[in-house]
């Protein structure tokens, strides 16, 4: 398993990525690094290929050209390994409207292999502060609420040290927001690394690296 | 390993379970066709007994066409196909664990059913017996081969009948085994032959059939 970061040990390496989707270049010859307690922010315009980028680094998406290396490796070969590391959440929730919110976490973390407990399963509701609802079909509960299904898994993988989020401020309310916030700055400051979109007007609880999507030259633009 | 497919089974078939209704709708279909062929054909025995293993065997495999709609496309229209294919553990087992929970689900209540069908059809105990045991051996080539079929037409418009096209050439000589096999025990002659031949069918699809979903699924979710 991975041990934590050491600080400045690069986690993802994006090298020359290029990306077309329906005919339409959005970017190329994109280059990046994220390191180890790193927080970036991903930001562009509507369709400037912030979420093509994201499930990239995923590997969900294949790019047409270039590769993403995850602790030197590439992704396409060490799948299981870098998906053991990293949690995703996308636009889509990935929560079974006919399951529980417990069952929903229940089942992710068995089928990610993580032995987790119901426990374990309690504090992560509680965390999200969805606790009341444990026993409620996700079909019963808001858009806010399985959202924040999909978040309590960050708290599942205690041992995944990147993060890919792709708008998970969307449908929160204000507590949300800050739950949200708090998850990510204790995150970084174990070690491990956040990438993230979101296009409300976020107040990063860390510095964030902004990499700026659909400029002519997509460059890393550190803060201040 | 092994816990992440029996993870996948049981999230699956707990879903089953929730949605009973879906589930229902193609061992329903199943029943109504097998049901509706002797009020149609006419109650002359010896023409059911002849038509009963042909008939019984493409209902199940209309069923099985039917049941692929939910194989993936529920998992990937909630994001939990994603979910599953970034959980660190091998798609390929991940996969097994679904088609198992289908399986349990379609291929097996057919098995079950098909001695009471095969009633109907006045057929010999023998006959009978051949014809579930045809089919528990062909059935999981019908779940293997149906969801390769699934994986690749994912979010495709169109996909309910581009399935179906796909699928049924490979669907053909399991047919024609399973039903050869009831005929075969009928005419009084062994159907081990048959039988061992969807068994391998069943058994050679378990083997690949896995690693090519697993291609089909990583494709269609880009």
């Amino acid at each position: 398993m991975n041990g934590p970061a050491s600080p400045g040990s690069v986690l993802l390496e994006a090298i020359d990525l290029q990306c077309e989707r329906g005919h339409r270049r959005l970017f190329e010859a994109l280059s990046f690094r994220v390191q180890a307690s790193q927080c970036m922010h991903i930001v562009g315009d509507n369709g400037a290929g912030k979420t093509s980028l994201l499930r990239i680094l995923c590997g969900l998406l294949q790019p047409t050209a270039g590769e993403v290396r995850w602790s030197g490796r590439q992704i396409r070969q060490a799948r299981d390994e870098y998906g053991a590391d990293l949690v995703y959440v996308g636009h889509l929730n990935g929560v079974k409207d006919d399951l529980t919110a417990a069952e929903n976490l229940r089942a992710w973390a068995a089928i990610a292999g993580l032995g987790v407990g119901g426990e374990t399963i309690g504090q992560a509701l509680e965390l999200l502060a969805i606790d009341r609802f444990a026993h409620w079909r996700a079909a019963q509960l808001s858009q806010g609420q399985k959202r924040r299904i999909a978040l309590a898994r960050l708290t599942l993988a205690p041992a995944a040290r990147v993060w890919i989020l792709d708008e998970p401020f969307t449908a929160l309310d204000w507590r949300g927001v800050e739950i949200l916030n708090r998850l990510i700055e204790r995150h970084i400051g174990k070690g491990g690394a956040v990438v993230l979109t979101t296009h409300q007007a976020w107040q990063p609880p860390v510095s964030v690296t902004r990499l700026q999507l659909g400029s002519e030259a997509a460059v890393a633009v550190p803060p201040g | 390993m092994i816990q992440a497919l029996v993870a996948v089974s049981r999230r699956d078939l707990l879903l089953a379970i929730r949605q009973r209704g879906d589930v229902a709708n193609c061992l329903l279909f199943f029943v109504i066709v097998v049901t509706m062929v002797p009020l149609g054909v006419g109650p002359e025995k010896e023409t059911l007994r002849a038509i009963a293993p042909g008939v019984i065997w493409v209902a199940a495999l209309l069923s099985a066409i039917l049941s692929l709609g939910r194989m993936f496309a529920l998992d990937y229209a909630d994001g939990t196909l994603e979910q599953i294919l970034l959980s660190g553990q091998p798609l390929s087992l991940a996969v097994l664990g679904k088609i198992a929970a289908h399986w349990l689900v379609t291929g097996a209540p057919i098995t079950a059913l098909s001695f009471l069908l095969a009633a109907m059809f006045d057929m010999a105990a023998e006959p009978s017996a051949t014809l579930a045991a045809s089919l528990l051996l062909g059935t999981p080539s019908l779940s293997l081969i149906g969801a390769v079929g699934a994986a690749l037409t994912l979010g495709l418009r169109g996909a309910g009948v581009l399935v179906t096209l796909l699928v049924l050439p490979l669907y053909v000589p399991v047919l024609v085994f399973g039903a050869g096999a009831v005929d075969a025990s009928a005419a009084g002659l062994s159907p081990a032959a048959h039988l061992m031949l969807l068994g391998g069918m069943s058994l050679g699809a378990a083997a690949l059939a896995p690693w090519a979903i697993a291609a089909a699924l990583r494709i269609s979710v880009e």
